[in-house]
C-alpha cells in the first residue's frame, strides 16, 4: 500500500485549473480577504506569518537569556527590567525579568510558534489540499480560530508590561504552577498570562473540531482513511489530542483565576487545596501537548522522506497507527512530570512503565523512516537534508526521553539543564527542524516562488551546528546538577554555558540566512511549477498549480484504487 | 565491576564527543572562552582570604560560632569547627560531562544505572545515525538510479518492535529496583529532621534533638546586589564553598546511619536537590514528603532550590554537613536546646573514632558517646 496515491491514481485536474486565471478566483479585497478571510490557504498563510512573528519575539527572548547566562552573576537583566518599562527597578524585579523571561519564551514558543506553524499554517493548508476538499468544514470558525489565538498573543505580551507582584511582568514559569501563580503572584500580570491560554486554547479546540469534521467528512471519492497521506493522519491524531487534553488546561487555569481572584482554594492547603493536584490537571494536558506539538512534524517528515526517496512510505499502516498508539499512551504517562512532588513508589513505578512504553511506537516511527530511504533513489533537496537532520536530532531527544521516563533517575535530573536539554532536542530541533522542512517542502507550492536550494543548505548546517552547540552542553550542565530556571550560577557551571551561549549566536545567523532566503525568493526566485519535486511527489496538492487556485477542486479529485499496486 | 569499567571509557568516549563539538564552535569559542576565565575567578577572588575574619564575620557570628564559643568553654574539647569543603566533592566541578560523585548507598546505585544508560543512549543514537549514513552513501539517486517499491516485510517490522520493547523491559527491570530502593522506609529510630522551603531560604528543625532550628541563608556574592541584607560575603570565612553555593548556616547531619528527612514548605512550592546524594525531594505548601538519606563519608554537599519559587529562586541553595556521629552529637549540644536521647549534656564523654579526613577537627573531639545516640546504630566508620 502507498501512503500516497501514486500519481497514475488521479483523474488529473491540473489542466482543469490551468483556465482558471486568478480574475476567475474572486479573491476578496485586501480587508476582507486577509482580516475576514473564510479561505483554508489564506487563514494558513496568517497562521505561518503569526507563527513566524512570534517565533522572532520568543527567539529573542531566548537570545537575552542566553546573553545573561553567557557568565556567572547578573550582567543585563537590570537593562532587560527597564526596557520592559521599569523605572529604578529593585533587585527582586530585576531577577523577576528573568522568570517573566523563561515564562514568555516558553509559552510564545509552545501556543504562539509551535502549535499555529505547524497546525494552523501547514494544517490549513495541507489537509484540505491532500484529502482533495475545497476548504475546511468551517470556514468561519477557522477564522475565529485564528483571531483568538492572535488575541491570546497580545493578552501574553499584556502580561510583560502590567505590575505582577514583584515587577513587571508575570513570572510564573510556561507550566503556571500553584501557589507560585496564585497567591504567590499579586498583581494583574498572572492574569493576562493565563487568559492567553484560556484565548489560545479556545482557537485550538475549534480548530481542532475543524480539522476532525474536514478529514472525516471531505475526503474526495476513493480517498479512504488508509489512503490519506501521513501527514493527514498525523493532523487528525493531533486535533484529537487537542479536543481532549485542551479543555483539562481550561479547568485547571479557570481554577487558578477562581483562586486568584474569587477566594477559592482548590490548589491551597489553607482551605484545604492541593497544589500537587495543578500539576496532575496541568501535565494531564502537558504531556499530550508536547506531541501535539511533535506529531504533525512526523507526517511532515514522512511526506518528505517518501518524496525524496522516490518510494512510498515503509510500512504505511503501522506508521499511522504507531501515531495513534503514541496519542493514546501519550494520555497516560503524565505524571512522569512529577517524579519529585512526593508520589508513592507505586505510582511512580507505574509511570516509569508507562512512559517507556511510548518509546516502542516512536522506534517503529524512525525505524520505518530509515526503511523509506532503504532501496529509495535518495535525492538531496534542501527539504530531505532538513528531514534527515530531523530523524537523528529528534532521536536524541527521544533517547534522553526514555533515560528521563526511569523514575529513579529522574530524581537527579529534575528540573536540571538536563530536562531543557532533552526537550529542546524534540522541540527547538525536533520540531523546528520539522517546521524548516515542511517549510522548503511547501514554501514553493504555497508562495508560487522557487527559494535557493543553496540558502536553504546553508541554513541547514549553520543551524544544526548551532543548536547542538546551544544543547548538547546542557546535557552536561544537567548531569553536573545545574538547577533550570537560574538566572545566575556557580562558577563550576560557566565552561558549558559560555559554550551554550557561542551556539546562539550561531544559530541566529542561520535565521538570518533564512529570511535572506525569503527575500530571494520573492525578489529574484524563478517561478515555481505545480510539481516542481518530481516524481517522488505523489499527493494531491502537487497536481494543482503553485500557488493553488484560490478555490481549488471545483471538480472533485477521484482517487482511482486499481492504480494501487499493492 | 566490570559494567562499571566499560561505562568509565564510555564516558571518555562521550568527552570527546563533547570536546569535537565543542570544537565545531570554532577556535573563536576558545578563544572567548580564554580572557573570560581570568575574570570569572577574579570575581569572588576571597576564595582563600588567610582566615579573614572580615567585618562581616561578627554579623556572621551565627548560631554555629556562638554556640561553638560557649561550647568551647564548657567542655575541653576541640570546638566544632565549621567544616571546609573538598574541591569537586559534593559540588559540581567545571567542565564535567557526567554526573557527580556520589556519596549515598541509592546515589551509587543510582550512578552505576545511568553508566549503563548512557552506554544505552549513545549505542541507540550512534546505531541510527549510522543506518542514516548507510542509506544516504547507499541509496543516494547516483548509486541507485532506480528506486525499489518496497514497502512491506513484516519480518523486520515485527523484529524493530520485539527488540525495543526488549531493551526497555531491560531499562525498566533495574528502573523499579532503583525506585522500590529508593523508598525504603526508614527505621522507626531513625533521626528525624525537618526541612522547610521559605521564599528565599531554608529551615532546619530537629524535633528529636530539642527541637532547636538553624535558618540557612546563601552568602552574599561580591560582584552582585545584596541578595540577603545582612548576611557576610561568601569568601569571608576559610570554610567557605563555591560562591552561589555556600550559606550561613549548614544543615548539619550524621553520616552512616539512615535519616529521615520531611520536607514541607511554608509559602510557595520549593524543592530539596543534593545532586551528589542522589536526593531530590519537593516542598510542598501543606504536605509533609517523607524520604530517607543515608551519608557515606563525611564532607560538605551542596544543593540547590530545584522548583522555580519566585524570583530568588536561583539564590536559596543548600549545603549539608556530614559529621560523624559523635561529632554531631557535640554540635547539636552546642545548638540552643539542643538534647541527645532527651539529654542535654550528654552522659559520658568518650573519645570518638578519629574523624576521617575533611579535617574538620584535627584532634579526635570527646563527645557524646554514639550509644548516647539512641538513632545511631553506632557506625563506627562509614562504610565504604
Ligand atoms: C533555538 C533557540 C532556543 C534557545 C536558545 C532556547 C533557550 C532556552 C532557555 C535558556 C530556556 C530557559 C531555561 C531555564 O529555565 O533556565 C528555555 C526554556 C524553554 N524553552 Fe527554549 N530555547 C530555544 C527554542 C525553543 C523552542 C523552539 C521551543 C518550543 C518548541 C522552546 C521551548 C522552551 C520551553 C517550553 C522552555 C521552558 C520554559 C520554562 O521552563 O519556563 N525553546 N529555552
Ligand atoms: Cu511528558
Ligand atoms: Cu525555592
Amino acid at each position: 500500500m502507498a501512503t500516497t496515491a501514486p500519481p497514475e491514481g488521479f483523474q488529473g485536474h491540473a489542466e482543469d485549473h490551468a483556465h482558471h486565471d486568478h480574475d476567475h478566483d474572486h479573491k476578496p479585497a485586501f480587508f476582507a480577504r486577509w482580516f475576514m478571510s473564510t479561505n483554508h490557504k489564506d487563514i494558513g498563510t496568517l497562521y505561518l506569518i503569526f507563527a513566524i512573528f512570534a517565533g522572532l519575539i520568543g527567539g529573542a527572548f531566548s537570545g537575552m537569556m542566553r546573553l545573561e547566562l553567557a557568565e556567572p552573576g547578573i550582567q543585563y537583566l537590570d537593562t532587560f527590567t527597564r526596557l520592559f518599562g521599569a523605572t529604578n527597578p529593585d533587585f527582586n524585579a530585576t531577577l523577576n525579568t528573568w522568570n517573566v523571561l523563561i515564562t514568555a519564551h516558553g509559552l510564545i514558543m509552545v501556543f504562539f510558534m509551535v502549535m499555529p506553524a505547524i497546525i494552523g499554517g501547514f494544517g490549513n493548508w495541507f489537509v484540505p489540499l491532500m484529502i482533495g476538499a475545497p476548504d475546511m468544514a468551517f470556514p468561519r470558525m477557522n477564522n475565529i480560530s485564528f483571531w483568538l489565538t492572535v488575541a491570546g498573543f497580545c493578552s501574553l505580551m499584556t502580561s510583560a508590561f502590567v505590575p505582577g507582584g514583584y515587577g513587571l511582568g508575570s513570572g510564573v514559569g510556561w507550566t503556571v504552577y500553584a501557589p507560585l501563580s496564585t497567591y504567590g503572584s499579586a498583581g494583574p500580570s498572572t492574569d493576562f498570562a493565563i487568559f492567553s491560554l484560556h484565548l489560545a486554547g479556545a482557537g485550538s479546540i475549534m480548530g481542532a473540531i475543524n480539522f476532525i469534521t474536514t478529514i472525516f467528512n471531505m475526503r474526495a471519492p476513493g480517498m479512504t482513511m488508509h489512503k490519506m497521506p501521513l501527514f493527514v493522519w498525523s493532523v487528525l491524531v493531533t486535533a484529537f489530542l487537542l479536543l481532549l487534553a485542551l479543555p483539562v488546561l481550561a479547568a485547571a487555569i479557570t481554577m487558578l483565576i477562581t483562586d486568584r481572584n474569587f477566594g477559592t482554594t482548590f490548589f491551597d492547603p489553607s482551605g484545604g487545596g492541593d497544589p500537587v493536584l495543578y500539576q496532575h490537571l496541568f501535565w494531564f494536558f502537558g504531556h499530550p501537548e508536547v506531541y501535539i506539538m511533535i506529531l504533525p512534524g512526523f507526517g511532515i517528515i514522512s511526506q518528505i522522506i517518501s518524496t525524496f526517496s522516490k518510494k512510498p512510505v515503509f510500512g504505511y499502516l503501522g506508521m499511522a497507527y504507531a501515531m495513534v498508539a503514541i496519542g493514546v499512551v501519550g494520555f497516560i504517562v503524565w505524571a512522569h512530570h512529577m517524579y519529585t512532588t512526593g508520589m508513592s513508589v507505586d505510582t511512580k513505578m507505574y509511570f516509569t512503565a508507562a512512559t517507556m512504553v511510548i518509546a516502542v511506537p516512536t522506534g517503529i516511527k524512525i525505524f520505518s523512516w530509515i526503511a523509506t530511504m532503504w532501496g529509495g533513489s535518495i535525492e538531496f533537496k534542501s527539504p530531505m537534508v532538513w528531514a534527515i537532520g530531523f530523524i537523528f536530532l529528534f532521536t536524541v531527544g527521544g533517547v534522553t526521553g526514555v533515560y528521563l521516563a526511569s523514575g529513579g533517575i529522574d530524581d537527579v535530573v529534575h528540573d536540571t539543564y538536563f530536562v531543557v536539554a532533552h526537550f529542546h532536542y524534540v522541540l527547538s530541533m525536533g520540531a523546528v527542524t520539522a517546521l524548516f522542512a515542511g517549510f522548503y517542502y511547501w514554501f514553493p507550492k504555497m508562495s508560487g516562488r522557487m527559494h535557493s536550494e543553496f540558502l536553504a543548505h546553508v541554513h541547514f548546517w549553520i543551524f544544526f551546528i548551532g543548536v547542538n552547540t546551544i544543547f548538547f552542553p546542557q546535557h552536561f550542565l544537567g548531569l553536573q546538577g545545574m538547577p533550570r530556571r537560574y538566572p545566575d550560577y556557580a562558577e563550576a557551571y560557566a565552561y558549558w554555558n559560555e559554550i551554550s551561549s557561542i551556539g546562539y549566536a550561531i544559530m541566529a545567523v542561520s535565521i538570518g540566512v533564512w529570511f535572506i532566503n525569503i527575500i530571494y525568493a520573492y525578489t529574484m526566485g524563478k517561478k515555481a511549477e505545480g510539481n516542481y519535486w518530481g516524481e517522488g511527489a505523489t499527493t494531491l496538492e502537487w497536481t494543482l498549480s503553485s500557488p493553488p487556485p484560490f478555490h481549488q477542486y471545483e471538480t472533485l479529485p477521484v482517487i482511482d484504487d486499481k492504480a494501487h499496486a499493492h | 565491576m566490570n559494567f562499571a569499567r566499560h561505562a568509565g571509557a564510555l564516558s571518555k568516549a562521550i568527552k570527546a564527543l563533547g570536546l569535537s563539538l565543542a570544537l565545531v564552535a570554532v577556535p573563536a569559542a576558545l578563544e572567548a572562552a580564554a580572557p573570560a576565565a581570568p575574570a570569572v575567578e577574579a570575581a569572588p577572588a576571597p576564595v582563600a582570604p588567610a582566615a579573614a575574619p572580615a567585618p562581616a564575620a561578627s554579623t556572621a557570628a551565627n548560631d554555629n560560632a556562638a554556640a561553638a564559643d560557649t561550647a568551647a568553654a564548657a567542655a575541653p574539647a576541640a570546638p566544632v569547627e565549621r567544616m571546609k569543603p573538598t574541591e569537586g566533592k559534593g559540588m559540581p566541578v567545571d567542565g564535567r560531562l557526567g554526573l557527580q560523585d556520589q556519596y549515598s548507598p541509592i546515589g551509587h546505585y543510582g550512578h552505576w544505572m545511568h553508566n549503563g544508560l548512557v552506554w544505552a543512549m549513545g549505542i541507540i543514537s550512534l546505531f541510527v545515525l549510522g543506518l542514516l549514513l548507510w542509506v544516504m552513501i547507499r541509496y543516494n539517486s547516483r548509486a541507485n538510479p532506480v528506486p525499489s517499491r518496497t514497502s512491506h516485510n513484516t519480518v523486520i517490522e515485527v523484529l524493530w518492535t520485539l527488540i525495543p520493547v526488549l531493551i526497555l523491559v531491560g531499562i525498566a527491570v533495574p528502573s523499579i529496583d532503583l525506585l522500590a530502593k529508593q523508598f525504603k522506609p526508614a527505621p522507626d529510630n531513625a533521626l528525624t529532621v525537618k526541612i522547610t522551603g521559605n521564599q528565599w531560604f531554608w529551615t532546619y528543625g530537629y524535633p528529636d534533638n530539642g527541637e532547636f532550628e538553624v535558618v540557612s541563608y546563601m552568602l552574599n556574592i561580591p560582584g552582585t546586589p545584596e541578595i540577603n541584607p545582612g548576611k557576610r560575603m561568601v569568601g569571608s570565612d576559610p570554610s567557605d564553598g563555591p560562591s552561589h553555593l555556600e550559606v550561613d548556616n549548614r544543615l548539619v547531619l550524621p553520616v552512616g546511619e539512615p535519616i529521615r528527612l520531611q520536607i514541607t514548605a511554608a509559602d510557595v512550592i520549593h524543592s530539596f536537590a543534593v545532586p551528589s546524594l542522589w536526593f531530590k525531594l519537593d516542598a510542598v505548601p501543606g504536605r509533609i514528603n517523607e524520604k530517607v538519606l543515608r551519608i557515606d563519608k563525611p564532607g560538605v554537599y551542596y544543593g540547590q532550590c530545584s522548583e522555580l519559587c519566585g524570583p530568588k529562586h536561583g539564590y536559596m541553595p543548600i549545603a549539608i554537613e556530614a559529621l560523624p556521629r559523635d561529632q554531631f552529637n557535640a554540635w547539636v549540644l552546642k545548638q540552643a536546646g539542643g538534647k541527645i536521647d532527651g539529654v542535654k549534656e550528654a552522659p559520658a564523654a568518650v573519645p570518638a573514632a578519629a574523624a576521617p579526613s575533611a579535617g574538620a577537627t584535627p584532634a579526635a573531639a570527646p563527645a557524646a558517646a554514639a550509644s548516647a545516640a539512641p538513632a545511631a546504630p553506632a557506625p563506627a566508620a562509614p562504610a565504604e
